[in-house]
């Protein structure tokens, strides 16, 4: 005890605080979330892997329908880099390859089965230098986890240096699982630390560990910190989207042109603590079933890709209204039918009314309290502390009029409307002048959901970052 | 409700491309999604799923709701002030006064709209658009900041001039570089000079229906800025009644509709900023600016420019000023955008009315002309803005490369 006191005087934590942003309360949170992910039995079924949500992943299979698969074995492939693979989460028969447009592959789709027991290989990430153990975990699945700034895509084929890492302990979207929350013990430390001491072989910079200021995992953390090389504790107070890369980056270093840096969340650096202990690493997460359509919110354990229907299994409401399951939190989550599956980053599920049903008299001139606003001109919703919103735009799609909405909600040293129009024009040198490379799509979430002229903020970023990079590639 | 909805839902499809009206689709949509909340939801990914409610409708109508009360007592100081002017007692009439000002404005109201939704609607049709809705606000503006009893048809002309050439060929609301309210005022000003100043046209000397007692033939009287630009202190009103400070406070005196009350444009404004619509940077920045160009103009003050001896407050109680501080500058899309370019924008504007008014014998009130002036500025003051930021970008990346 005395020993962590010490270490944590020599190694005080960065403190950094997020002043912008929001703290968006919705109805369908889980009551006492600490009780409530003790214990859970796993969930089991179909999982799919969907390549779409690796960014700068082209897959491609030479895998067959009906091959026997074991968890951990590669899957898909990248062709832009041959290495990286995405992971069979369970062991069983590939289902189907479904495809789309032009052969694309939209996704694998694997059902539980008998398979012999994969080989056991352990010390793979010993004493491995940085290509190294990059090949290794591209071969594991675990660097497409990785997301690498700029342009908010998978790791870049031939980097095995980046300039700092982040790894991000906590999650401040609505209604999220806090990955911190669901991990306990002495072996997950044991296994953190295992997973920063080979990530900082990434960088010649620093690996910083974001966590929850005042949480109980910023105490563990420390002590990581402090027994590790190169490893900073980032300790965040603030509200959403203080969990995201993007701020964390532009709190500490903010990118700039020619550098890279990768972010990861707490699950895979745990899972990259356990593949060097153990040669493989278990597929399982946490996962929230939350929002205001789910009878009774809960934790369920669930491997990477779950279907949805076997996660959510009849604990939806069974009201007739139109309902939206959305494959992650309300802001950044992918839209999914209950035939969908879990995407990544395979933490949360999130089921609230579509909306498309209702009719609404004269919504504009509405002043209910139930009406969902942050903005002052609904002044009963203004003192309203929890919301239940549904999908609708609540308004038509405008030109940009008024200003200052998208600043407040991101905390960056960046003038996103500008940005925006830079990307819209689509000018190259006007987007690198206003630092196009500090962002992704997810930083401008919440900007998307205060915007009075309804524009697609995040799909136009997308869409920039995915010129940008083909033009200057 | 619900028969209102279905009976949208029947007549809908005669609006879709290949039904008998589809050139009235975007009218019909319109008026569709101000009756209903459109059902439209988000995509599927790369969004956000959720939405706040606030949206174009709800904000131009807080726009709207600050400005009634300035509307209002527009409407019954029109009334105040024929009645002073036909030699009567005003007080007593309340009720008289203020229908005679509705009386007065409802044309111009109507064709203002009639005018500039017209054009509005024609022009989302031929793009096939949704209907915007910045020509709510500027519809009622513009009666508010005419002289009373201007002619219908030069209204109509000006409506359409600035709602064409000011804001639709620059690809309608959203995209104007001038506000389009204050392009119809200085059209009139340029092109119809004697019935936008002068001496008889800031009271409403007409009976509108044959509504309202009559004035004798001839009669004149001069706002309390054109009294001070002729050197004459002590401003009297219609009847040479003396105009107190209070007076003018309140606004009971000759002048355009909205302009005369800078209480209840201060009510307008306190509504504005509680409901986060305008830029209280910009609003207490032009009062701030109008201030000190009135501060210094006083020190400096010469006979030869009789408009630097008032105090510097009453620049703000007399003529446009206030107006223009809450309603006009504040638009946020010909104002600055960035929240530092707003301070520098707000500043100028009130510096550049009160330097028009004081050293341009020629232009009693200066207040339009400064918010023109600063609209074309706006977009200067953004860009070193934004290039400051742009420069704080690449000091650092040459820094990181040392």
């Amino acid at each position: 005890m005395h020993n962590n006191i010490h270490n944590t005087l020599n190694f005080p934590a960065m403190d950094i605080k997020i002043k912008k942003g929001l703290d968006l309360k919705l109805v369908g949170g889980i009551e006492n979330p600490k009780n409530a992910c003790a214990g859970l039995k796993a969930v089991e079924g179909v999982c799919a892997l969907c390549p779409e949500d690796f960014p700068g992943f082209k897959p491609k299979t030479s895998i067959k329908e009906g091959t026997l698969v074991n968890a951990g074995d590669a899957v898909l492939y990248n062709k832009d880099y041959e290495t990286m693979a995405l992971a069979s989460p369970i062991d069983g028969k590939v289902r189907a390859v479904v495809r789309g447009d032009r052969r694309r592959i939209l996704r694998v789709e694997i059902e539980p089965a008998k398979v012999d027991p994969a080989t056991e290989q352990t010390g793979i990430l010993d004493n491995a230098d940085a290509q190294a153990t990059v090949d290794v975990l591209a071969s594991k699945g675990l660097l497409a986890r990785f997301r690498e700034r700029p342009y908010d895509v998978v790791p870049t084929a031939g980097v095995c240096k980046v300039r700092d890492i982040y790894v991000i302990c906590f999650d401040s979207a609505p209604l999220a699982v806090d990955p911190a929350e669901c991990v306990e013990g002495t072996e997950v430390e044991k296994r953190l630390a295992g997973g920063l001491e080979i990530l900082s072989r990434l960088t010649d910079g620093k690996v910083y560990l974001a966590v929850r200021a005042g949480s109980s995992f910023a105490a563990i953390a420390e002590r990581i910190a402090a027994g590790g090389k190169g490893i900073e504790v980032l300790s965040v107070a603030g509200l959403y989207p203080s969990s995201l890369p993007g701020s964390l980056i532009s709190a500490t270093a903010p990118l700039n042109k020619g550098e890279r840096v990768w972010s990861l969340d707490l699950t895979t650096a745990l899972r990259i603590g356990e593949l060097k202990a153990c040669g493989h690493y278990s597929f399982e997460n946490t996962v929230a079933v939350v929002g205001y359509e789910v009878e009774k919110p809960f934790y369920a354990k669930a491997c990477d890709g779950m279907s949805i229907k076997a996660l959510v299994n009849g604990h939806l409401k069974k009201s007739p209204e139109h309902k939206r399951i959305i494959s992650g939190n309300v802001f950044t989550g992918v839209s999914e039918s209950e035939d969908g599956y879990l995407r990544f980053p395979y933490r949360q599920l999130t089921i609230i009314p579509e909306g498309d049903d209702k009719d609404e008299f004269m919504g504009w001139a509405s002043l209910a309290p139930s009406k969902v606003s942050v903005n002052r001109s609904f002044p009963l919703s203004f003192m309203r502390k929890i919301f239940n919103p549904d999908a609708r735009l609540n308004g038509g799609r405008r030109a940009m009029i008024m200003s200052g909405e998208y600043e407040r909600y991101i905390p960056m040293d960046i003038l996103p409307e500008y940005l925006i129009k830079a990307i819209l024009a689509k000018d190259v040198e006007g987007m690198e002048k206003l630092g196009i490379y500090e962002v992704a799509p997810e930083d401008f979430a919440l900007a998307e959901f205060a915007d009075t002229s309804k524009l697609p903020l995040q799909q136009i970023v997308r869409d920039g970052l995915d010129y940008l990079r083909k033009e200057l590639e | 409700m619900a028969r209102l909805r279905q009976y949208l839902d029947k007549i809908k499809p005669q609006f879709e491309p290949g039904g008998r009206f589809q050139a009235l689709h975007s009218v019909f949509d319109g008026f569709e999604t101000f009756l209903y909340s459109p059902r439209t939801t988000s995509a599927a990914r790369y969004t956000t799923h959720i939405h706040d409610s606030i949206d174009s409708k709800r904000t131009m109508t807080i726009v709207i709701m600050a400005l009634l009360p300035c509307f209002v007592f527009g409407m019954y100081n029109i009334g105040y002030q024929h009645w002073l002017a036909a030699g009567l007692e005003p007080s007593g009439h309340f009720w008289e006064e203020l229908f005679y000002g509705f009386l007065t404005v409802l044309p111009r109201l109507v064709v203002s709209y009639v005018v500039g939704l017209g054009i509005e609607f024609i022009v989302a049709q031929k793009k096939h658009e949704e209907i915007q809705e910045g020509f709510l606000v500027t519809g009622i503006l513009i009666p508010m900041i005419c002289p009373p009893e201007i002619s219908l048809w030069m209204l109509a002309v000006a409506t359409a001039f600035s709602v064409i050439f000011a804001k639709e060929v620059f690809g309608g609301t959203g995209y104007n570089l001038l506000n389009v309210a204050l392009v119809t005022r200085a059209f009139l000003f340029f092109a119809y000079p004697a019935h936008m100043s002068g001496d008889k046209v800031f009271v409403a000397t007409g009976q509108p229906f044959g509504f309202g007692p009559a004035v004798p033939d001839g009669f004149t009287c001069a706002t309390p800025l054109g009294q001070i630009s002729q050197g004459t202190f002590d401003i009297t009103g219609v009847g040479s009644h003396a105009i107190s400070t209070w007076d003018a406070f309140l606004g009971l005196m000759p002048g355009c509709m909205g302009e005369t009350s800078t209480l209840f444009i201060l009510v307008g404004g306190l509504l504005l900023m509680l409901a986060g619509i305008a830029s209280w940077r910009v609003m207490l920045t032009v009062f701030a600016g109008a201030l000190c160009m009135g501060w210094v103009a006083n020190i400096f003050a010469t006979p030869t420019y009789p408009m630097a001896s008032v105090e510097p407050f009453q620049q703000l109680l007399y003529g446009g000023l206030a107006f223009a501080a809450v309603f006009m500058a504040t638009d946020p899309v010909t104002s600055a955008r960035t929240s530092k370019g707003k301070y520098i924008y707000g500043f100028l504007t009130g510096v550049v009315a009160v330097l028009i008014r004081t050293y341009n014998n020629g232009y009693p009130e200066g207040a339009m002309l400064a918010v023109l002036l600063m609209n074309c500025f706006a977009p200067l003051i953004d860009w070193c803005i934004v290039e400051a930021n742009a420069r704080r970008r690449l000091a650092r990346l040459v820094r990181s490369q040392k």
